[in-house]
């Protein structure tokens, strides 16, 4: 069903066709000189995080919203970098004036996280100690070393509490260690379409990918950059793999059918059908724009995130020791975050008497749903956001009046 | 607030923790949060109300009540709360079993099916009764499995749990006094507080 007016389907936020955008954003970059000991037992002794913001700081502090990011996202997550830029950051259907994250009512912090390969510290930049790029001899991050770079960073934005962290996916995984290790600094956690560990499957999926970028031969052990070479074929596949998991069968079902590239079958190898054309462009887009060991880091970390493994495997009482409200968002057709592994958060936080609530949305998307302006998501993701600001300015006044 | 939901919130303690089974936009529980302290949770179904009851700052969880309720913990929630839903259920014998299983107290309102007006209707027009609080046809109504008080306190004679107290409510949902006498005549909304009192005694263990 497609609204006919706008040819998008009708379930989207009606407001999201209009041109609200944050506008042209500049990328701004941390410099971080105190040493940030990983999970993995290796310490990064210096490193930068490069980050935007969308809307106003209040006086009191207490607007800010932090964003993060998913496997393949980056700080980029709205407006424009220029006025010849053809496309948006990536969640600009849910961060802008009026949209989902207000930026007229929000400070909006979105960065790069470390060991990604969009401007901040990672396999791309130089260690320090060998003067040549890291690759593959990179820390391996875990969701709570991001998690950690995140809190510095909030230290220097002068964000003692965010009112909220929000995140798809493992971003989501992000919003719930925030909760986790830091309690105490932020009011709300927004977990959306996201999991409290990967299941075997899952793991599965991100093994194949990682082989098909390590097997590639201009991979290079992963020291392609000095040989001049990527692992594009490699990226491609891994890509293409992933891009499969993202959407349902539905979705694809919807937009591709079995509509041929050039209206009749080849009788050879190459491209027959339109959802083949589309995951090569999808594959080979990435592979230009995406590093391999950023890549390799990336699903490691999804595949190492288990929060509840330092407690005896029970998330409740690893959640016990959370104070922030959560949001938790599945998507119907989601089957690589499925609406069941949601649940298990919202089961887990009921068992430790949180405040929490959920809301699995009817969407063809797939697992990428959480990227589009939903109109229930929409207003359940303003709705919950809305209620912490009220909660933030009550006690406000109640420490005023004090 | 709705007549049924003032009563059910006179019954609820202060301080409790509270499960509203089918909590619609949250009326109640915001009500017992703001006046009683009750922490409190919903379950609700409908998308629309669960985001009514977000903006309320109402915990909701979208689950469904027939299916749904598994993962709650025993006695994990001081009372649980069902209202006007019980009718709806696939299974409402079961979903009393849970309520009690989950929560040391249920509460539990239901359109009385052996109200005055209802028997009246089916007496002399021979057809399925519709009134303002049962407003479906008998092809397509979520209520199907209507029920009397007297068939209710059957229901919890059978599954051993006890009255604590009840009351029901006429058709301008005012508990007069007269209808206390025939209630099972003279009700249309019944309200019933009930326990296991076998279990509610070993919370102590718990």
């Amino acid at each position: 069903m497609t609204d006919q007016n706008t040819g998008q389907p009708a379930d989207l936020d009606p407001d999201h066709g209009k041109v609200r955008s944050v506008g042209i954003v500049e990328p701004q970059v941390m410099t971080f000189d105190e040493p940030l000991p990983l999970r993995s037992g290796r310490t990064l002794d210096h490193y930068e995080l490069v980050y935007e913001t969308y809307g106003e700081l209040n006086e009191s502090a207490s607007n800010a919203i932090l964003i993060c990011h998913a496997l393949s996202g980056h700080h980029h997550a709205a407006g424009y970098h220029s006025e010849q830029d053809s496309k948006p950051g990536w969640w600009d259907a849910c961060i802008g004036p009026g949209k989902a994250i207000d930026t007229e009512r929000y400070f909006v912090v979105s960065l790069n996280n470390l060991g990604g390969c969009h401007g901040s510290t990672g396999p791309q930049s130089i260690n320090p100690d060998t003067g040549k790029q890291w690759g593959p001899d990179f820390p391996v991050m875990a969701v709570r070393d991001w998690v950690k770079s995140q809190a510095r960073l909030a230290d220097r934005l002068g964000i003692e509490c965010w009112l909220a962290v929000v995140g798809g996916s493992l971003g989501g995984m992000q919003a719930l260690r925030w909760s986790i290790d830091y309690p105490d600094r932020l009011r709300g956690a927004a977990a959306i379409a996201s999991a409290p560990k990967l299941t075997a499957q899952n793991i599965a999926f991100n093994e194949v990918a990682r082989q098909a970028i390590i097997n590639d031969p201009s991979f290079h052990h992963g020291h392609y950059a000095e040989h001049g070479d990527y692992p594009k074929q490699g990226l491609m596949l891994a890509r293409m793999l992933g891009h499969i998991t993202y959407l349902s069968d539905a979705g694809m079902r919807e937009k591709f059918g079995r509509d041929l590239k050039t209206g009749t079958l080849s009788f050879d190898y190459d491209v027959d059908f339109q959802v083949e054309s589309y995951l090569r462009h999808q594959g080979e887009n990435f592979s230009s724009t995406f590093d391999a060991n950023t890549y390799l880091l990336m699903t490691k970390a999804l595949d190492y995130f288990d929060p509840a493994a330092d407690h005896d495997h029970d998330l409740a009482r690893c959640l016990a020791q959370a104070k922030a409200r959560f949001l938790v968002v599945a998507f119907s057709t989601d089957w690589r975050f499925a609406p069941e592994r949601s649940e298990e958060i919202v089961n887990a936080l009921i068992h430790a008497g949180k405040d929490v609530s959920y809301l699995e949305i009817d969407a063809p998307q797939g697992h990428d749903a959480f990227l589009f302006p939903i109109k229930p998501y929409v207003r359940a993701l303003s709705g919950f956001l809305a209620r912490l600001t009220e909660e933030a300015e009550q006690a406000s006044e109640v420490t005023h009046a004090g | 607030m709705r007549a049924d939901l003032e009563i059910i919130a006179d019954w609820i303690p202060a301080g409790s923790r509270v499960l509203d089974l089918g909590c619609g936009d949250g009326t109640l529980l915001s009500w017992l949060r703001q006046h009683r302290n009750v922490d409190g949770l919903g379950v609700e179904i409908n998308q629309d109300s669960i985001i009514r009851c977000i903006e309320k700052g109402v915990p909701v969880v979208q689950k469904n009540l027939d299916t749904g309720l598994t993962n709650f913990g025993d006695k994990s929630f001081d009372v649980v709360i069902m209202s006007q839903s019980l009718q709806q259920m696939k299974a409402p014998h079961k979903t009393l079993n849970e309520m009690l299983r989950i929560g040391r107290e249920a509460i539990v309102t239901f359109p009385n099916f052996g109200y005055w007006n209802t028997r009246r209707y089916l007496f002399f027009l021979g057809r399925m009764p519709m009134s303002k609080i049962l407003p479906y046809s008998w092809f397509d109504t979520p209520n199907i499995h209507l029920c009397t008080c007297r068939d209710f306190e059957r229901l919890c004679r059978d599954q051993k749990a006890r009255i604590r107290q009840s009351t029901v409510l006429d058709s301008q949902h005012q508990k007069r006094r007269a209808i206390r006498l025939l209630p099972n005549l003279l009700g249309e909304i019944a309200i019933y507080h009930v326990d296991k009192p076998h279990t509610a005694t070993a919370q102590g263990a718990a």
